[in-house]
């Protein structure tokens, strides 16, 4: 791919974008057909690359002149990959999935030569059983997904793309700010603090140099949780156009993107758009004649979970061990090499610009009273239709469960769903129609998270789900304080024996014990929160746990396992 | 923190129910210690700042939800804490209980038993031990180096060792690894801390709360309680660091220092910590000696007593007092260098005492004398937490300061100071520093006068400052005026942008301050660099206040207290001088002598003498010219010419090899006394063992001598000798020993009364007004040429200390460092075709040596650097003994030398 290196103005931004939006109409005559195949990290897994190559053969030897043939990020529905979709020129959009070389061919016979839709491989579209999965959701975060290039920034700025920077460059800092504020935006790295009022302090931080930074958390180690990668791949730009209008509202001069190493598409997706984004000058030295300069690189991360948290995040971006230092001093205050620095999670960042674009009023008009706009989750589990939902905050549990996730799997019955992965709890049927907002989810023992959800069927052993995270914890933890390197070992090795059949009296006792200690006592999140898993599921199922210590029987023995799938 | 800001605001606070005070900026944590309110801890040392990893010190505080930890949470005004809820107890309980499941519960065999704060607590808080057992850490040992034994199966992963070994040390050598309940420490890359960068300070063991760091020289010699415990002021370099010898037997068994306390707060190096083996030492004197057909046999007390005083008398007798000179010694107490002085000059009646100051920081008097008033460092250690920058220039801190360094490393990564080093070699500190100006060896002044330019171009300098408190500014401006930036750079071979930026960051700091070793002093214009120094502070405005001032790093442990109590051939105690009529009466009249009216010969002018005829006897105490002095050629014919040569020593040195008589002494462990500081901190030496055989303190020594001589001095005990100087000595009036055994007291301490001094020059100059004094720019007065292509430049290694005479014989420094290692750059190394371990020839005018090639990117090219410790590569057969005309100091930091492989 060539850079454009072409330092830009807002008209040249504008005529880029009516170039663009002309080269890729459809006529119906010319150009008839706008196939897109979808090359997430999901798709490629299942093998969108040879797809994408079948489709390029096609075309090159059928010597097809009326299709525009491109490539996106994933489009969520990461069960049925691989996939792609044909726009037709009245703008009809048709998915077609569980791809693979033959259906290409019918494909291409059928309906891109033949004109009709291939009504033998069950497209989704709007008349489809499938499209339930697609109804109910809100494509605010991803209106993007599956309709752009992502190594194609003209097609970001053909969909709008850095006009909020634009808007942005315009009002002061102050004025930005208070836009982000009036929004309601939350931060969507799992805590939730009001986005506005934490750049609002990092603007007002006094800098012992004038240097401050920006960051932007894509560490993304939940197991189970993808969000973040998604939004990497298919949508970059917005990403780094979030990013700019934070580094002018606080005033830094200098920013990071950590990714870790493990998501190489998302940084190869990156790498390029920050290239591009440079090449046109919106990354740089006086950035669309404003004034205002900013310098932008990528940092891969070494993959640990607990480098996402912040302060262990900045540790790592300065080359040492990924180790949590107590708060207060926030990053805001004193972050990365003691400067001010604003970190935020990347889907909160891919909010900024529509809210920069659309208004305040806009975004907050979706939502509950503290909790506006959309939240993506990773939906997986015992669900019939996994994949990246993005849905209204408000919605409850149960409409994403049964109508966007289509129901349990194999008509079970529904047990239990977790979110907030190792950090989040379990909820049982009763508390289903809990909407999604920050407060009421921690209510019932949970918390948002970055966006896991993890539903379970009734096979599941809760004590082995919950042994199946605080596992995974003892792993991650840095290792530094006692209640978290030690008791998080010391619960593990209780839900183990009482997994394996060989729990004592007064186990479960200890594991509260251990629990509250931990939760209070830890330095960081990871240890304030790894207990949850286990403390809400003896909250809610302990009669899992009662069963295996007077049976003293083992999961495998109860044909229980928990069943937890990365996606 | 700053004692001033205590006053002016106070937090008030109540921890259970009781109000107390603290400072702003305080913990919990330091506020209830400070008032001896039990909170326990395990991961807080005082000397860094706070991880708050063990979770341990937790406290509740009205209006908080949970618990909060006290390390980490500052106080503000009406906090009401509580630390002794059943809540917090149950809390800390089942902590104590988790850290206990994972620790080896061999308190039978611990060395650390008794002396572990882990058993403590848990003793305290009465801990279930098996409750939480379940999987714990494996024996896992790391012990593959002469001095530390780490053993993870006891550590509980406080972090202490790591935050000390990179934020106080700069080291880096061991960290954590791993994850979870796997986690560990180890050296880096799991090697043997013998290649990672360790350099065995020992500070990880000071700090470790169990028994997982050991002291590999003192394990198994003694369980804690065992042992009595002596504090006393470590005999190696000038910073004065206080430790505690644990003694059984009349044996030291293990040295340690208190956390937290003392000017050192109980950092050590490794020489402090591990070098003190050559006080048991076999060759240790323990009988009066007299060489007779060139063999050295042992004589009582009294024989050498009547044999060295008759001999003198009838020298006395018959060349006159005048052909008598006396050394001095920078290893010995205030009190027998006051009395050596007196010695010299009572007994004998001559002026002719003097002692190694000379060869190290005469210049830094002479320099800073006529500009200043006082030729001492003008601040005090403390002080460096309040500077915004630090220039070190001419001292490699981290090898010959340790602890001084350790304080500079620390205040770099922990609070931003803006460090600049000057030096012609890649020292270790420069790995911290904000800038490192690297100059061609001899051309400082041109550098310094660099600076001065760019300041008062750029209008940094501070004028009210020079207005009101110096003299002769507009007569010294042209003095630097020619120095630009691009001439430096030709001159001096420093970058001009960097000469540039570190100018700025000097000139703009709100409080700065120069710190300088004998990289400034020892050169035939070592009173003019000590000048140049003394100028540049001055334009910042930088003397006389907190974080600021000229501070010369003084070399051996009590070389300022020789130099303050008169063994120099001009002044009595005090800097008071002997021609002055109305001085010289005072002394005799509490003397009862007539004294001498003239100043005597310096070190180098005795040695000449000796050579000359003119010096019949050299009386020397606990020194070694042979060793430490230029040309020690010339040097040796001296001492072979002269009619009596008596030397007081622990040991037989190379000097000693020439004597006639040799007196064994007692070392510093085994005498009471007082050593002072290079921050002009007066601390008491406290005696620990006594004597091996019949070697004697040098102050009994000198008194029994001075009564065989006829002159009774009459003292009973060091103390006697303290009151006496603090009688004749205004600088020191106000020190005896009831004040000095319950805290240091820094000089000037004019009375009974005085508090001492932290910072000199603070309302006016001693002087009365600062002086900027032009000065010229000159080269060494050897330089490089076609014979001898190389700049010779000579130093200090951490490991040894001045002549070996101690660390030579310390069994574990000389496993790490048995030999000369020449520093030569990589691309000489390249054209002379040498390679790093090869032995290879250094030839100077004077003389030749061999030495072991240490070739890497450190050193500037076309310089080469040796140590002058080795005996086997005696680094002053080299150096040019040309001398500064004013200072008398020989130029050891620059000649013209070749290399060769051997
Ligand atoms: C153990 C742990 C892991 C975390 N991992 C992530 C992560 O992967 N991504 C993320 O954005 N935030 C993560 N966070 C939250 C961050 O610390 C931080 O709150 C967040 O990046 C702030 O951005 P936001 O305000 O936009 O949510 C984690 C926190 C903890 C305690
Ligand atoms: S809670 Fe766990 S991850 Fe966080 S600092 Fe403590 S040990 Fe490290
Ligand atoms: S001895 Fe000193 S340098 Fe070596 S590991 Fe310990 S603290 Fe670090
Ligand atoms: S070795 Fe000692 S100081 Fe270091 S972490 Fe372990 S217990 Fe703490
Ligand atoms: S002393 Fe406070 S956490 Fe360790």
């Amino acid at each position: 791919m060539t850079i454009k290196t072409k330092k830009i103005n807002g008209k040249e931004l504008e005529e880029i974008k009516a170039r663009n939006i002309k080269g890729n109409t459809l006529d119906g005559k010319v150009k008839k057909y706008k196939v897109t195949v979808h090359l997430g990290t999901c798709g490629i897994a299942s093998g969108a690359d040879e797809i994408k190559k079948q489709v390029e053969k096609e075309i090159k030897e059928k010597e097809l002149k009326n299709i525009i043939f491109t490539t996106s990020g994933c489009v969520g529905f990461c069960s049925r990959e691989p996939m792609l979709t044909i726009k037709e020129p009245d703008n009809k959009m048709i998915t077609y999935y569980d791809l693979d070389e033959e259906k290409v061919s019918v494909i291409f016979k059928e309906h891109l030569i033949g004109g009709k839709i291939a009504e033998s491989l069950n497209p989704i579209n709007s008349s489809s059983e499938l499209v339930s999965f697609y109804k109910y959701q809100v494509s605010r975060v991803l209106h993007n997904r599956g309709e752009i290039n992502s190594f194609r920034i003209e097609d970001y700025i053909a969909k709008d793309g850095y006009k909020a920077l634009i808007k942005a460059l315009d009002k002061s800092p102050q004025e930005v700010i208070e836009i982000v504020k009036e929004s309601g935006l939350r931060g969507r790295g799992g805590a939730g603090f009001p986005t506005g009022i934490k750049w609002e302090f990092c603007k007002n931080a006094k800098s012992k140099t004038s240097l401050k930074y920006v960051v932007c958390n894509g560490d993304e180690g939940d197991p189970g949780a993808f969000m973040d990668r998604n939004l990497l791949e298919s949508d970059p730009h917005s990403i780094l156009e979030g990013i700019l209008i934070a580094a002018y509202a606080i005033g830094a001069k200098k920013g990071y993107i950590y990714v870790r190493a493990e998501y190489p598409l998302a940084i190869k997706t990156l790498e390029n758009a920050i290239k591009q984004a440079k090449g046109y000058g919106l990354i740089g030295e006086d950035i669309l004649d404003s004034g205002f300069s900013f310098d932008l690189s990528i940092f891969q991360g070494a993959g640990a979970f607990v480098c996402g948290e912040e302060t262990a995040l900045l540790k790592s971006i300065e080359s040492k061990r990924g180790m949590p230092v107590p708060k207060p001093p926030f990053p805001a205050n004193e972050g990365l090499y003691g400067l001010p620095t604003l970190i935020n999670n990347v889907e909160t960042f891919s909010n900024v610009a529509q809210i920069i674009l659309k208004g305040a009023n806009w975004f907050n008009s979706m939502g509950t009273d503290k909790s506006k706009g959309t939240k993506i989750f990773a939906l997986t589990g015992a669900v019939n239709n996994v994949g990246l939902v993005e849905v209204p905050m408000g919605m409850t549990l149960r409409e994403i469960i049964f109508k966007v996730g289509g129901g349990i799997k194999e008509n079970k019955k529904f047990k239990a769903v977790q979110i907030g992965g190792p950090s989040g709890g379990c909820i049982p049927e009763e508390y289903l129609d809990t909407p999604i907002d920050y407060e009421k989810v921690q209510e019932v023992g949970a918390i948002m998270g970055s966006g896991g959800m993890i539903v379970l069927d009734e096979d599941t052993c809760m004590v082995d789900f919950a042994r199946f995270f605080m596992d995974f914890i003892q792993d991650e933890s840095c290792g530094q304080c006692v209640p978290c390197r030690i008791g998080t070992k010391r619960m593990l090795e209780i839900l183990t024996r009482i997994t394996e059949g060989n729990g004592e009296e007064g186990d479960i006792e200890k594991l509260e014990e251990l629990g509250k200690m931990i939760k209070e006592t830890s330095l960081c999140g990871l240890g304030k929160t790894a207990p949850n898993p286990v403390l809400s599921t003896i909250k809610y199922f302990r009669k899992d746990y009662e069963e295996h210590i007077e049976t003293h029987k083992s999961c495998k023995a109860l044909h229980r396992k928990a069943k937890i799938k990365k996606v | 923190m700053n004692k001033k800001a205590i006053k002016e605001e106070q937090i008030t606070i109540s921890i259970n129910g009781i109000k107390i005070n603290g400072s702003p900026g305080q913990t919990i944590l330091e506020v209830a210690l400070e008032n001896d309110i039990f909170i326990p801890h395990l991961c807080y040392d005082p000397r860094i700042n706070i991880q708050g990893a063990c979770r341990l010190c937790l406290v509740e505080i009205e209006g908080f939800r949970e618990a909060v930890p006290s390390c980490i949470t500052k106080i503000s005004q009406g906090l009401k804490i509580k630390t002794d809820t059943d809540h917090i107890r149950n809390l800390i309980k089942l902590n104590l209980e988790l850290i206990v499941s994972d620790h080896p519960l061999d308190c039978l065999t611990c060395e650390s038993c008794g002396n572990c704060e882990l058993q403590d607590l848990a003793y305290l808080y009465d801990i279930d031990q098996n409750r939480f057992r379940g999987e714990v850490h494996p024996k896992k040992v790391f012990e593959d180096n002469p001095f530390i034994i780490r053993d993870n199966e006891k550590c509980i992963l406080c972090g202490r060792c790591v935050r000390i070994c990179d934020n106080l040390i700069g080291a880096n050598a061991i960290g954590y690894a791993g994850r979870g309940f796997d986690c560990e420490i180890i050296p880096a890359f799991e090697q043997s801390l013998k290649d990672t960068d360790c350099i065995f300070c020992g500070n990880c063991i000071s700090t470790c709360p169990v028994g997982a760091l050991q002291a590999k020289p003192y394990l198994k010699k003694a369980r804690a309680w065992e042992t009595k415990k002596i504090q006393t002021t470590c005999p190696y370099c000038g910073v004065g660091c206080q430790i505690n010898l644990h003694v059984k037997n009349n044996k030291i068994v293990n040295i340690t220092s208190d956390v937290g306390k003392n000017i050192n707060k109980g950092s050590l190096c490794v020489k402090g910590k591990f070098g003190l083996d050559f006080v048991h030492d076999s060759k240790r004197l323990t009988s009066p000696l007299k060489k007779r057909d060139g063999k050295f046999e042992k004589i009582s007390w009294t024989n050498a007593m009547g044999s060295i005083s008759s001999k003198l008398k009838e020298i006395i007798k018959n060349h006159g007092p005048d052909s008598i000179g006396i050394l001095s010694s920078a290893k010995c107490t205030n009190e027998e260098n006051f009395l050596l002085s007196r010695f010299a000059r009572a007994t004998i009646g001559t002026n002719n005492i003097d002692h190694c100051a000379r060869l190290c920081h005469a210049s830094t008097i002479t320099g800073l004398i006529p500009t200043f008033g006082s030729g001492a460092m003008t601040n005090s250690f403390e002080d460096i937490k309040d500077s915004d920058a630090v220039i070190v220039i001419g001292s490699n801190t981290t090898e010959a300061h340790p602890v001084i360094s350790y304080e500079l490393i620390n205040q770099v990564i922990e609070h931003n100071l803006k460090l600049i080093v000057i030096d012609p070699r890649k020292i270790p500190l420069t790995k911290y520093a904000y800038i490192h100006l690297q100059q061609k060896p001899g051309t400082d002044i041109a550098v310094l006068l660099g600076l001065m330019n760019v300041i008062y171009e750029n209008d940094l300098h501070d004028t009210e400052y020079i207005d009101k408190r110096t003299e002769n500014f507009e007569n010294f401006i042209n003095s630097f005026k020619e120095y630009s930036p691009e001439k430096v750079e030709q001159l001096s071979g420093v970058i001009k942008d960097d000469l540039i930026e570190a100018a700025k960051v000097y000139g703009s700091a709100k409080t700065a301050s120069i710190f300088y070793s004998m990289g400034i002093t020892q050169h035939t214009c070592g009173t003019e660099n000590v000048i140049s120094v003394a100028n540049l502070a001055m334009m910042g405005g930088n003397v006389g206040k907190k974080g600021g001032g000229v501070n010369p790093l003084r070399g051996q442990n009590n070389v300022q207290g020789a130099c303050d109590l008169g063994a120099l051939p001009n002044v009595y105690s005090g800097y008071q001088y002997v021609e002055d009529n109305e001085i010289r009466e005072k002394f005799e009249k509490e003397w009862g002598k007539k004294l001498p009216p003239k100043k005597g010969l310096t070190v180098t002018e005795m040695i000449d003498g000796a050579l000359s005829g003119k010096i019949k006897v050299l009386y020397i105490m606990g020194e070694n010219p042979m060793l430490s002095d230029p040309d020690i050629l010339h040097v040796a014919q001296g001492l072979k010419n002269l009619d009596l040569l008596v030397v007081q020593d622990i040991f037989i040195t190379e000097t000693g090899e020439f004597a006639d008589f040799i007196l064994p002494s007692a070392c510093f462990a085994e005498k009471n006394g007082t050593f002072t500081n290079t921050d002009r901190r007066i601390q008491r030496v406290n005696k620990a063992l006594n004597p091996p055989g019949e070697a004697m303190e040098d102050w009994k020594i000198i008194c029994r001598l001075s009564e065989k001589l006829g002159y009774n001095m009459g003292y009973s005990s060091v103390s006697e000798i303290m009151d006496e100087i603090a009688k004749v000595t205004p600088i020191y009036a106000g020190i005896n020993y009831k004040r000095l055994n319950a805290s240091p007291l820094q000089w000037p301490c004019t009375g009974k009364d005085h508090p001492g001094t932290d910072i000199l020059h603070a309302k006016n100059f001693a002087r009365g007004k600062g002086r900027f004094m032009p000065v010229e720019f000159s080269l060494p007065a050897e330089n490089p040429d076609k014979k001898y292509p190389y700049i010779l430049t000579t130093g200090r290694i951490l490991y040894h200390f001045h002549t070996r005479t101690m660390t030579g014989k310390s069994e574990f420094l000389n496993l790490i460092a048995p030999m000369a290692l020449a520093h030569i750059n990589e691309e000489d190394g390249r054209d002379l075709n040498i390679k790093d371990g090869e032995k290879i020839r250094l030839e100077t005018r004077r003389g030749k040596i061999e030495a072991v090639a240490k070739v890497d990117g450190n050193i500037k090219k076309g310089v080469v650097f040796i140590p002058f410790h080795f005996a086997e590569s005696p680094a002053n057969k080299l150096t040019n003994p040309v001398l500064d005309p004013k200072a008398k100091i020989p130029e050891y930091k620059a000649c013209a030398v070749s290399i060769s492989k051997v």
